[in-house]
């Protein structure tokens, strides 16, 4: 299938999160008119899942957002828009098709590891295979290369580009390039809201597993409680750390994606014309203050290493009340769409 | 969080700045720039300290010879065993016995060529520790 093209010049827009952000440079650059909130909550973004048997970098893994790639697949889904997703083996015959693409002036979407791009600050730099990016031309030998999370356009080499492509590991990309194919002529909006968020209230509170979800939420403030005393200070301030990490540190637009959902309930006020969504949205913003709470006092007891009388008892118990306002948030939805 | 609330403390984003979502005087959401924040700086800073730990433990060893440069190496680049199997297309028996300095120091060039370059190295970078 031959990709979308437009007359128009590309525009690197920064966003908070990768995937979203991609998504919505593509879909912006063709005409639509999706923020990356709106692409977030239509893809049905939101989530928690706590996951102490799967260990990242010796920590247990926990995760604010639905898997990598659920974005791409339920925007494509909801908006009737169609992506052209290719997979490769070979790493030359997957630069090749790149270049293809970009020669004929459509920008293409790559998955990649963030370990392997120079251009990212060395402090990031850890192998997560899953962040996405979009190529919009070439100089040269190399790429000009739109990242969501900068600031700025970056330019990589072949070599590294090619490099980050075929990481290997967890959710290894295989070369995965994107690019959109087809755009409706209209997109019913409202509709994918609904859809988009009705899929989020499935997954936060009417799920049977009880690590994922609201649920999760509890289990995780549960199983922190018991952090130090299992592991010891050391062992529990770096798995503190993680979790902060998870919930902070680049791409997630503050508090865990609470924040970026909430811009999205707000913009769901305006496209549906129902100012029931306004007052959701806010509490959604006071819950992602809570959790940066969490984060801020997190931080402190990690950099002190010092355990007083309760002092991991007391995040837990904000996280508590963080899974309790979440549940009455996706309940309020759940009634506000159906 | 409101856009004057956003926090500006530099750190491990260096020159970059991220986005985040804030709220402005009439309760619009609106992107705001942030250079980083302290919470996250120290969480990261910890990700690393217990990594660079670990990585100094090794180290040693492969100064006292209980352990090949291919180990340091291996970890400098945050890998363990099953990745870099992935990454060379070694199976992990074999990678296991490479970081023995006995195995190691015999291997020929096209297996040490084949480490170095997941490392983005030379093969004499790859013996060498610092």
């Amino acid at each position: 299938m031959i990709g979308v093209k437009t007359d128009k010049a590309f525009i690197h827009r920064q966003s908070a999160h990768c995937e979203s952000g991609a998504i919505s440079s593509l879909l912006l650059h063709h005409g639509l008119n999706a923020s990356e909130p709106l692409v977030f909550g239509i893809g049905a973004g939101i989530f928690f899942g706590y996951f102490p048997f799967i260990k990242v970098y010796g920590s247990p893994f926990i995760t604010y957002r639905n898997a990598p790639g659920r974005i791409l697949k339920s925007v494509e889904k909801r908006l009737g828009v169609r992506f052209e997703t290719v997979r490769f083996k070979d790493p030359e015959r997957a630069m090749d098709a790149l270049d293809n693409a970009i020669d004929k002036g459509i920008p293409v979407g790559l998955q990649a590891s963030i370990y392997w791009l120079p251009y990212m600050p060395d402090a990031m730099r850890f192998h997560f295979n899953a962040h996405s990016l979009i190529v919009y031309g070439r100089e040269g030998n190399g790429y000009l290369i739109s990242d969501p999370v900068l600031d700025e356009p970056v330019v990589c080499s072949r070599k590294d580009l090619m490099k980050a492509r075929f990481a290997e590991g967890l959710l290894a990309p295989k070369g995965k390039m994107y690019y959109l194919s087809h755009v409706p002529e209209k997109v019913d909006f409202p509709r994918a809201i609904q859809r988009g968020i009705k899929e989020a209230c499935r997954m936060m509170i009417k799920t049977p597993v009880p690590i994922i979800g609201v649920r999760g939420i509890g289990m995780f403030a549960k199983a922190l409680r018991q952090w130090p005393d299992k592991y010891g200070k050391r062992k529990a301030s770096l798995y503190l750390g993680h979790a902060i990490r998870m919930q902070e540190e680049i791409g997630t637009g503050g508090g865990g994606f609470r924040l970026m959902y909430a811009a999205f309930l707000h913009e769901a006020a305006h496209i549906m014309d129902d100012d029931r969504f306004v007052e959701v949205s806010r509490r959604m913003t006071a819950i992602g203050d809570a959790w940066r709470q969490f984060a801020l006092h997190g931080a402190r007891i990690c950099k002190d290493r010092v355990v007083e009388g309760g002092s991991y008892n007391h995040l837990s118990d904000i996280i508590i009340d963080c899974a309790a306002k979440e549940h009455q948030v996706y309940k309020d939805l759940w009634k506000i769409i159906r | 969080m409101k856009k004057k609330d956003v926090p500006q403390d530099q750190g491990i984003l260096g020159h970059i700045r991220v986005v985040c979502y804030a709220t402005d005087e009439n309760g619009e959401y609106v992107k705001s720039q942030s250079a980083g924040w302290e919470p996250t700086n120290i969480a990261n800073g910890i990700a690393w300290e217990f990594l660079n730990e670990e990585l100094a433990g090794i180290l040693e060893k492969v100064k006292k010879k209980e352990l090949s440069p291919l180990a340091y190496h291996m970890n400098k680049n945050l890998m363990d065993v099953k990745l870099l199997s992935r990454y060379t297309g070694f199976a992990a028996w074999r990678i296991k016995r490479y970081l023995k300095p006995r195995v190691f120091n015999k291997l020929d060039n096209e297996a040490l060529q084949r480490c170095a370059s997941v490392f983005n190295m030379t093969v004499e970078q790859l013996k060498e520790v610092p």
